[in-house]
């Protein structure tokens, strides 16, 4: 495995039952980046965060994370990366220092430094009035800061979070977003499973596109639209059977298309100026790549 | 690859999910004692005085010494198989708290060897409340009832092992019930504590020599009044240790099987 990959996942084989979660999956994250797994819901990332902390064992393929073989040395890689898990599971009777002191603890922050540590954390977290309130009296927002915190005490080397902003409110999702974006600018390797195209363009230095339990492609996120979707994207509106008949006359023309709400889009409309019905033009962004790829829709 | 390796039981780790157990007992140790004082009191009441007006004494001692040593078994069994059971459950099926410790460095093992520590130690304390009251209503122990904490401890640990290995088998909560009425309550009345097993016919005797609690009510009785009997109580501490090292292993190997895909 190369020097500079935080993590490589190698033909990773992960089934429950008869049921092929991850499914061949190869994926290097190179240390210092921030790559966004990007699909959809049952793609297999949830699978594979978990088997990056080998609460989850592949069935087949290899896994190193941060140099350590998993499962076998998992634990030492879980000393040094810091996890957001997507369920909230947060000791509600506790106090958000109580928690974040008990983690200090279990993620071997010495005695002498654990108390700046958690001070540290409750700072960037932005949670410093909230300090001694108990976890079930915090909002949404305030308990997702406080388990990101949680991932953060010990200043992991590597962070993994799935599905950070996942049911929280716009603003309250800004508010995450610069939080990790300055994870990011401060050289933390992060791996972020997401399943927001908006989330992934914003924050990922690299995407990597899952669908079935496997990678379809890997780019900048501006490479892959312009890969997949071109430059530009031209919207046509009209009744079913207008779009219908457009639809077949694409087919045959071998235009790239994909359904975008009301309207039929053109992917690539660049190449096809003026042989194009009257539409809007637009710019092709990350969501039409990511169908045109996976077939699937997303947020 | 790196060659470092971490010591699988780690006491950095156990310790560690242990404070957690300890921070949040600070919410709730007065209800924890109020009921550890206040159910031996009634049951002393209840049968020393009620019952135990009917029975002159039992193996030569006073109803009262008799029932209030053999209800310390009963309060460590209730201060650790029912925490085990259902603390774990919520834990790891409603709370999720063992994903989260799982995900830093702490395993399975870790995880088990702490929760049962920390309810044997509770147990280990609890569990003399019942001897504190037949002292407060005038029994009067030996020396040696010195060494009763260390059979709690020890008896709480095993049957703790015991609730989570119960708590990680289990698919839904209400399958408890088949745990508390088929196993626990015979244990609980059938361990010498209310009446002595020899007058049940032969075939209960020889179950019950495999009752853990019969051993604890046997170990506690001869420390603080009977005496010690240096053989059969080694056999009776022997029997203790051995059944809480394979509730142990147990629990261990049924969590990682619940907790890890």
């Amino acid at each position: 495995m190369s020097e500079t990959s935080a993590i490589s996942l190698r033909g990773v084989v992960k089934r429950f039952g008869r049921v092929t979660a991850v499914n061949g999956l190869d994926l290097e994250v190179p240390s210092g980046i921030c790559l966004g797994l990007l699909g959809p819901n049952g793609a297999g990332k949830s699978t594979t965060m978990r088997m990056l902390t080998a609460q989850a064992h592949p069935d087949e393929g290899t896994i190193d994370v941060l140099g350590y073989r998993l499962p076998e040395a998992s634990k030492l890689a879980r000393a040094e990366m810091g996890v957001v898990p997507q369920l909230d599971n947060l000791d509600v009777e506790l106090s958000c220092r109580q928690i974040l002191t008990v983690f200090a603890r279990l993620y071997r922050v010495p005695k002498a430094d654990r108390h700046a540590a958690v001070e540290r954390a409750l700072a960037i977290a932005n949670l410093v009035d909230r300090s001694d309130t108990r976890v079930d009296l915090l909002s949404g927002g305030m308990r997702r800061r406080l388990l990101i915190a949680r991932g953060l005490v010990h200043r992991p080397r590597l962070v993994l979070l799935d599905e950070p902003t996942v049911g929280l409110d716009p603003q309250v999702r800004q508010e995450l977003w610069s939080l990790i974006d300055n994870l990011r600018s401060e050289g933390t390797t992060v791996l972020m499973s997401t399943h927001y195209i908006e989330e992934a363009e914003r924050l990922a230095d690299t995407v990597a596109v899952m669908s079935r339990g496997q990678i379809v492609t890997q780019g900048r996120p501006s490479a892959l639209v312009r890969e997949h979707a071109g430059a530009q994207v031209h919207e046509v509106y009209g009744s079913p059977s207008a779009l219908a008949e457009l639809r077949e006359r694409a087919e045959r023309e071998g235009w790239v298309t994909r359904r975008s709400g009301p309207a039929l889009a053109i992917l690539h409309a660049e190449r096809h100026d003026g042989a194009l019905p009257d539409g809007e033009r637009r710019a092709a962004n990350l969501e039409d790549a990511f169908v045109t790829l996976t077939g699937e829709e997303i947020e | 690859m790196r060659r470092r390796r971490m010591r699988r039981i780690e006491p950095a780790a156990v310790f560690g999910v242990m404070s957690r157990d300890a921070t949040i007992f600070t919410r709730y140790w007065k209800t924890t004692t109020f009921s550890s004082v206040v159910d031996p009191t009634i049951y002393l009441l209840a049968f020393g005085f009620g019952f135990g007006a009917l029975v002159s004494s039992v193996n030569g001692l006073s109803y009262k010494e008799y029932i209030g040593t053999g209800i310390v078994a009963t309060a460590v069994l209730f201060s650790s198989v029912f925490p085990a059971m259902f603390g774990t459950f919520i834990k790891y099926r409603f709370q999720r708290t063992y994903d989260a410790f799982l995900a830093a460095p702490v395993d399975v093992d870790e995880i088990a060897t702490s929760e049962i520590l920390w309810i044997g130690l509770r147990a280990g304390v609890y569990g003399n409340a019942p001897l504190l009251v037949a002292i407060a209503f005038g029994l009067s122990p030996r020396w040696t009832a010195i060494f009763v904490p260390i059979v709690c401890f020890v008896t709480g640990a095993a049957f703790a092992g015991f609730g989570l290995t119960v708590a990680a088998i289990a698919r839904s909560i209400d399958n408890f019930s088949y745990v508390q009425s088929g196993l626990l309550t015979p244990l609980f009345l059938v361990a010498g504590t209310f009446f002595p097993i020899d007058g049940l016919p032969n075939a209960i005797q020889v179950v019950a020599q495999f009752n853990p609690l019969y051993h604890c009510v046997q170990l506690v009785r001869d420390l603080v009044v009977m005496g010690i009997d240096p053989w059969a109580d080694l056999g009776h501490l022997a029997f203790l240790t051995v059944f809480g090292l394979i509730t142990w292993r147990l629990a261990i190997w049924r969590l990682r099987v619940r907790l890890i895909d």
